[in-house]
């Protein structure tokens, strides 16, 4: 019964293409009391750098891992315990501890790790976690694709199961927008949702995604249990046209890189790799043509054209609206036009918030999900 | 993103895409279909190294199988492309050019220059480089030096799979010769390539590797033995900054200099012989537009003044390798 109360810390895997992970530093010491959510240590990725934290309260018994040190995924790196389990009993736990080998239906057996929906707005690329009663469709913002919920779409599907999707126009999905608007990309996340069966969703909108969340609710209420709008677009009027313009326009690494940087409250977390990955991505026939339509369709004279927030106030719709204190794209100030939402500023956290406050925001979320 | 294939068969898929995009473009060179006019498979050869394989079941005429004359059909490509079409030449062995330098150098290159700017020669001349073949002197040099002294043609040198795909694609799309040159020991090197189309701008270099001490800037194979050398120099803490060019003309003399500013230390190394190389050309510039910034003097790695030899052993000390680039990024550290 002992091995009930030793739990296992392991390099965590965020998103489908990690296999392995850099310990960068232990954030606490041999015997320390962790409670769940608390940050253990750090990891570093080659896309970027994240806290693994507690999932359940104890002892920090044993820090197996070395700082520096690249491990795989799933390898034990540490160990956390009841403070009354002997030491003999930790001993033999790491002793005999095998690394999980990839399930059945998991990535490896079943063949492709994403997935693809024809819908009427085209084929796009979507992921499916979890198997919970409750469904949860996380929707991404302006140039951005379903790896934004890296460090998102894993926590919550421990208890629902989680859709992410790439909109038209982004990441692998098809780079044709027919309706560059927020109300065409609500209807092509409605499609989608026909495609995969989706009756009935809690949306996650982040950015642009926010706003789409608020549209598929005022054309579809009865399919949307509940909104999270993250750093959301939709609630003013105001946008740092500069982020907006800068992304379209850079083409090379030295341009692309300063204003990516806009995107966080830390700007060391921009590393080569999400610049890489976002330049591959701009570099795609079609995706010039889809991000400069889009960015006439939805932020037309460097405003932002949909304004949904009376939606929320007149839906119904539980909501709730969280931002990063240090949003450098859209001012955490609109967060409060979202009146009956329940609003929460993250302080330490940019427009990225899911990323850089994932703990948090994740947090957040699970509690929306069970009110 | 989630598939990694070959070099080979990603200039495969670009000229696949590329010809599916536009009627214009057309494929010609030496056994590049193999089996024309034989009564045996028509499709037997795909080139000497198999990239254009599979294309003639798709596009058939499209692909030309050429007589073994290379003034002729680089004539004829460079004719083609002033007269509207997108002709990708496969000329074998980049040492085969001499042949035919007055289509390329005289003609090709000029026409944008001698008409007023209304002409415009879209032809890309694909062809093979390097050593470490065991193919001796006419069959394993590096001659892009020569290719990128003249205005007027574009250089082009994928160090992978992905750049290669991109970099292609970009040379058919573009209203410019392109001299494209594929080193032979890279085509079965794999790496993840998007399915989709994508275009690589030319001008851009890619930083392989950051690090603050030392600035290596090199191109082809020579990345990979650059990397080596910086992986090397990791454990004894010398962070090295590998630039990849990959176009050498235009070259992206940005990137170059705006690193040697950070580290104050250069290292040039490229596979062609020194004198006239790219290396010289790169170490020049810098001298000349970041002499403040240098703390040590810039070491250049090559091969030497000579044809490249034909004996397996002397091949191999003949070509740079990581050992050598990293005596040379010691050589800067010392100073």
């Amino acid at each position: 019964m002992s091995e009930k109360r030793i739990i296992p810390i392991v390099m965590p895997k965020w998103g489908l293409s990690m296999s392995e992970g850099k310990l960068a530093s232990w954030l606490m010491k041999d015997g320390d009391k962790v409670k769940a959510g608390d940050q253990i240590l750090e990891v570093e990725t080659d896309k970027i750098a994240g806290a693994v934290e507690a999932s359940e309260g104890g002892v920090l018994r044993r820090r197996i891992g070395q700082e520096d040190t690249v491990y795989p995924i799933k390898t034990l790196i540490g160990v956390l315990a009841d403070e009354d389990v002997p030491d003999a009993d930790i001993d033999a736990f790491v002793g005999s501890y095998v690394v999980p080998q990839a399930e059945e239906g998991e990535e490896e057996a079943a063949g492709p790790r994403y997935e693809f929906a024809e819908t009427a707005a085209g084929r796009l690329r979507y992921t499916k976690r979890g198997s919970g009663d409750k469904t949860v469709l996380l929707i991404h913002g302006f140039g951005g694709d379903l790896d934004n919920w890296l460090f998102n779409a894993d926590a919550l599907a421990e208890g629902a199961t989680v859709y992410t999707l790439d909109l038209p126009g982004h990441g692998q999905s098809t780079k044709a927008v027919s309706e560059p608007t927020v109300a065409g990309l609500a209807k092509a996340v409605l499609s989608f949702m026909d495609t995969v069966k989706i009756d009935k969703a809690h949306l996650v909108g982040h950015s642009l995604g926010g706003a789409i969340a608020m549209e598929v609710a005022r054309q579809a209420k009865p399919r949307v249990t509940s909104l999270t709008l993250i750093c959301s677009a939709g609630l003013g009027p105001d946008i740092n046209m500069e982020y907006i313009d800068g992304f379209v326009a850079s083409a090379s690494r030295r341009d692309l890189k300063p204003v990516l940087e806009n995107l966080f409250a830390d700007a060391g977390l921009v590393s080569r790799q999400m610049v890489d990955d976002l330049l591959k991505y701009k570099r795609l026939d079609g995706v010039g043509e889809a991000l400069s339509a889009l960015k006439a369709g939805v932020f037309a004279g460097g405003r932002q054209s949909a304004i949904l927030a009376d939606v929320l106030a007149s839906s119904g719709v539980p909501a709730l609206v969280i931002w990063g204190a240090e949003d450098k794209i859209l001012p955490s100030t609109h967060a409060t036009a979202a009146s009956g939402a329940k609003v929460e500023i993250i302080e330490g956290a940019g427009h990225m918030v899911q990323m850089e406050q994932a703990g948090r925001v994740n947090g957040l979320i699970k509690v929306m999900l069970s009110g | 993103m989630a598939r990694k294939i070959s070099m080979r068969q990603a200039l495969n898929e670009a000229l696949d895409q590329e010809m599916a995009r536009d009627p214009t473009v057309f494929v010609m060179g030496e056994d590049i279909v193999g089996g024309m006019g034989g009564d045996g498979e028509k499709d037997a050869w795909g080139g000497v190294l198999g990239v254009t394989k599979g294309l003639y079941s798709k596009y058939g005429d499209r692909l030309l199988d050429t007589p073994l004359s290379e003034s002729a059909y680089i004539g004829a490509a460079v004719g083609a492309a002033a007269c509207g079409m997108r002709p990708v030449a496969e000329l074998m062995f980049i040492d085969f050019m001499g042949v035919c330098f007055d289509e390329i150098f005289n003609q090709a290159a000029k026409f944008k220059y001698m008409f007023g700017g209304k002409a415009e020669t879209p032809v890309v001349i694909r062809t093979m480089i390097g050593g470490g073949f065991r193919a001796a002197a006419q069959h394993s040099q590096v001659l892009t030096p020569l290719f990128t002294h003249i205005p007027g043609l574009k250089v082009v040198v994928p160090s992978n799979a992905y750049d290669a795909k991109g970099l292609l694609i970009q040379s058919i799309r573009d209203n410019d010769p392109v001299i494209f040159c594929e080193h032979k020991n890279l085509y079965g090197l794999e790496m993840d390539v998007p399915q989709e189309s994508y275009a690589i701008p030319f001008g851009e270099a890619n930083v392989v590797r950051e690090g603050k001490h030392v600035t290596i800037v090199t191109y082809g194979m020579m990345v990979h033995r650059a990397m080596d050398a910086a992986a090397q120099l990791a454990k004894d803490k010398v962070e090295c900054e590998v630039i990849d060019l990959r176009t050498l003309s235009p070259i992206d003399w940005d990137t170059v200099l705006e690193s040697v500013e950070n580290t104050g230390r250069l290292v040039c190394v490229d596979e062609a012989h020194p004198r006239c190389s790219i290396a010289s050309d790169v170490s020049a510039k810098v001298s000349q537009e970041a002499f403040k910034a240098l703390k040590a003097g810039i070491q250049m790695v090559t091969s030497p003044h000579t044809p490249v030899p034909f004996s397996p052993s002397l091949e191999d000390i003949y070509l740079p390798s990581a050992d050598k680039i990293a005596g040379a990024v010691r050589k800067t550290m010392a100073n």
